[in-house]
């Protein structure tokens, strides 16, 4: 009798959620449980509780509005959780604000039916530039995660369920190829290189922030060249004009880009659930 | 975990009403207590820039040497021979601190009171030169002036090695391999601020020690070169940084900035060694996070204090400090802001290897290091309630201990001794059953 592991694998498979968002969320709260314990965020339960409160509850309301009652809350549930580990303020009344916002945006800002923003890019971006005592702090991960983000993040692409990393790897290789580009050009220590390569915030952006799928070109080659027009821009933000904050300036600003990139390379629309059948 | 511990002291604190204000201050633990530590007073709004730097050097006045990255090359009028006694008194104004507190008599009614509703409530615990060839090695002398007790040349160099090979030449000690370090400030077109000490104006000035030098630049980064000082580091290095800005609390971008533990309650000996105290307990954080984060000491408004370690800096004395933005007298009724942002940084060249780069964020929760001395009840027990007094304050003289410990390092059988507990923690019931 031949022995095979393949119908354990194809059982084990068919236990595991379809949908990309499920792993999207328990990663995001492992490393925000994880950024809370270890890394002395200064994020409030109160605020946290409010960001979700005040997401969910605008998601209840715009699924009611839209005709769609019976619609998914995964998605909101990501960019809550995108915007407790991103966001910080001073008060108490900016997290269920921004949580509004960027969730309603969704609903709102929409070109050729696809949401327009990433919500929780969008949300910080409005916070930073309009609401007095918010910010982000960039350093807040550290940079010794190599280990256990890059372990994490391999782990989701390993799973097979979540689709689009080509937009993920291309950014990375395109941002991290320009850092030691320019670490060569100015005969710079290569521990700047690792230090880049172990920061939080970059690992956080590549895998649940640029790699979301709705807001991102349909074509594979338009979404490459987004890609490497963010990756550029970050680094033209960063080392160019010295400023805090590059990858979630560099996404906010390319966004506009999505729907003339739709426009030039047509392809289909991606959907969260595979399709049935 | 940060939060529950903040709100538990805040409890702590607001607990003893008697206090119209939290505590007063009796001890301080200044910069001077970290040997070789640089001190920087950096003062920004917009691209607007002032840095003065102290240099805390003892060795042989002709071999100091100070180079540091500048953007561009600054005239005589931007930069400054500054008071050393600014330093001493932002140092002293935000300095660690101790406070401390006097138990009430338990037996008064309102103690009475305190204690049932404390029972109900969760526990909460720088030549002349003249003389300088203009050019060679690939070097331009852009500038030279003497400013106080200073020699000062701006430098703009081709070659690293270049500059090296000119300095040395021109009698700088520099350490060796220094054109490392210098290869990526050429690279990105920065100029040199090169000093030196002017012995015979030394002489006048009449003074033993070096006084700060200041400069004023527009600049879009908000940073400080690090990584020049750490050319001849044999092992870690501090840095205490004052910030001077006019919205909130500043933070590093490349690097995790972290707020000491404090407000704490510590054992009451700890009154008498309150430098040693707190040299261990920084030492202990920093191994801890492996010298690889940016500390806030310290983040509060300087138009107030609470305790204060020292009296706010008059508006004249911010001026010495950099602070532009305070002009003649504030016609604004005071109403222009000063936020000091302190950070210590403790690097090393493996841990820190980019300068560290700012940002001003938009928080402004005050935030001080500062712990708590609690002084238990001395008088006469003439209650009965003086029995789960006096156990309440058994108990916080544990978790004190236990504090202390975790916190330095130090051994907590030690620490124990010295509180007057016995060196181990009182056995479990169970652990006495069988032993």
């Amino acid at each position: 009798m031949e022995l095979s592991l393949r119908p354990g694998i194809d059982t084990l498979r068919g236990a595991l959620p379809k949908d990309a968002r499920v792993f999207q969320i328990l990663f995001l709260a492992s490393l925000l449980s994880m950024g809370v314990l270890a890394r002395d965020f200064t994020l409030r339960w109160e605020q946290m509780a409010l960001t979700f409160a005040a997401g969910l509850m605008t998601q209840v309301y715009a699924l009611h509005r839209i005709g769609m009652p019976n619609g998914s809350y995964l998605s909101a549930v990501v960019t809550c959780f995108g915007l407790s580990i991103l966001l910080r303020a001073d008060s108490l009344w900016v997290h269920p604000l921004i949580a509004i916002i960027a969730i309603g945006s969704k609903f709102v800002l929409r070109v050729n039916g696809k949401h327009l923003y990433n919500p929780a890019n969008l949300g910080v971006m409005v916070a930073l530039i309009l609401l007095p005592g918010a910010w982000v702090s960039p350093g807040q991960w550290g940079h010794d995660l190599i280990a256990a983000g890059w372990f994490l993040m391999l782990g989701s692409v390993v799973t097979g369920h979540a689709r689009r990393w080509d937009v993920s790897w291309m950014f990375l290789g395109c941002f991290l190829g320009m850092v030691a580009l320019r670490m060569l050009l100015l005969g710079q220590n290569p521990w700047v290189f690792v230090h880049q390569l172990g920061n939080g915030a970059l690992l956080l952006f590549t895998f649940f922030m640029i790699s979301d799928p709705m807001t991102i070109p349909n074509h594979r080659r338009a979404r490459l060249l987004y890609a490497a027009i963010v990756a550029g821009f970050a680094i033209f933000w960063q080392y160019g004009l010295f400023k805090p904050n590059a990858l979630v300036w560099a996404l906010f600003l390319c966004t506009p880009l999505v729907p003339l990139l739709d426009r030039w390379w047509k392809a289909e629309r991606f959907q969260w659930r595979p399709a049935t059948g | 975990m940060p939060f529950p511990r903040c709100l538990a002291l805040a409890l702590l604190a607001c607990a003893t009403p008697v206090h119209a204000f939290c505590g007063f201050y009796v001890g301080k633990a200044d910069a001077g207590l970290f040997n070789e530590a640089s001190q920087v007073i950096l003062v920004r709004d917009g691209h607007r820039t002032v840095i003065s730097m102290l240099n805390d050097y003892k060795g042989e006045p002709t071999e100091f040497a100070l180079v540091v990255p500048v953007p561009h090359v600054l005239p005589r009028s931007q930069i400054n021979v500054g008071d050393r006694r600014i330093f001493d008194r932002i140092d002293a104004f935000s300095a660690p601190r101790l406070a401390e507190y006097y138990d009430e008599d338990p037996c008064s009614p309102r103690e009475l009171e305190m204690m049932k509703l404390r029972r109900m409530a969760p526990a909460s615990i720088a030549m002349d030169a003249a003389i300088m060839p203009k050019r060679s090695l690939g070097v331009t002398v852009e500038a030279s002036y003497t400013v106080g007790e200073y020699d000062i040349v701006i430098l703009s160099a081709e070659q690293s090695d270049g500059l090296e090979t000119w300095l040395i030449e021109n009698g700088y000690r520099i350490p060796p391999g220094a054109s490392r370090a210098l290869k990526p400030y050429i690279r990105l077109d920065m100029k040199f601020f090169v000093a030196r000490i002017n012995l015979q104006e030394r002489a006048r000035t009449g003074l033993t020690y070096l006084r700060p030098l200041q400069f004023a630049f527009e600049s879009e980064k908000f940073m400080l070169p690090l990584r020049l000082g750490m050319v001849n580091a044999r092992g870690p290095q501090d840095l205490i940084a004052f910030i001077l800005t006019k919205n909130g609390r500043v933070e590093a971008t490349n690097y995790r900035t972290v707020k000491l533990p404090a407000n704490m309650d510590v054992p009451l000996f700890v009154s008498g060694e309150f430098n040693r105290f707190y040299k261990a307990m920084f030492d202990e954080q920093a191994k801890r996070e492996k010298h690889r984060v940016v500390f806030t000491e310290y983040f509060w408004d300087m138009s107030w204090c609470d305790p204060c370690a020292a009296e706010p800096l008059t508006p004249d004395e911010l001026r010495k400090s950099g602070v532009f933005w305070l002009n003649g007298d504030d016609g604004q009724g005071g109403a222009s802001k000063v936020m000091l942002t302190r950070l210590h940084v403790r690097y090393t060249r493996a841990t820190f290897p980019e300068d560290l780069m700012f940002q001003e964020t938009a928080d402004r929760e005050n935030f001080q290091t500062r712990y708590v001395l609690r002084h238990p009840w001395t008088g006469k027990d003439e209650c009965a309630q003086a029995a789960a007094y006096r156990e309440s304050v058994r108990k916080r003289q544990q978790v004190e201990a236990t504090t202390l410990a975790s916190l330095t390092g130090w051994e907590l059988g030690a620490v124990r001794t010295r509180m007057g507990l016995p060196a181990q923690p009182e056995a479990k019931w169970w652990e006495r059953l069988w032993n």
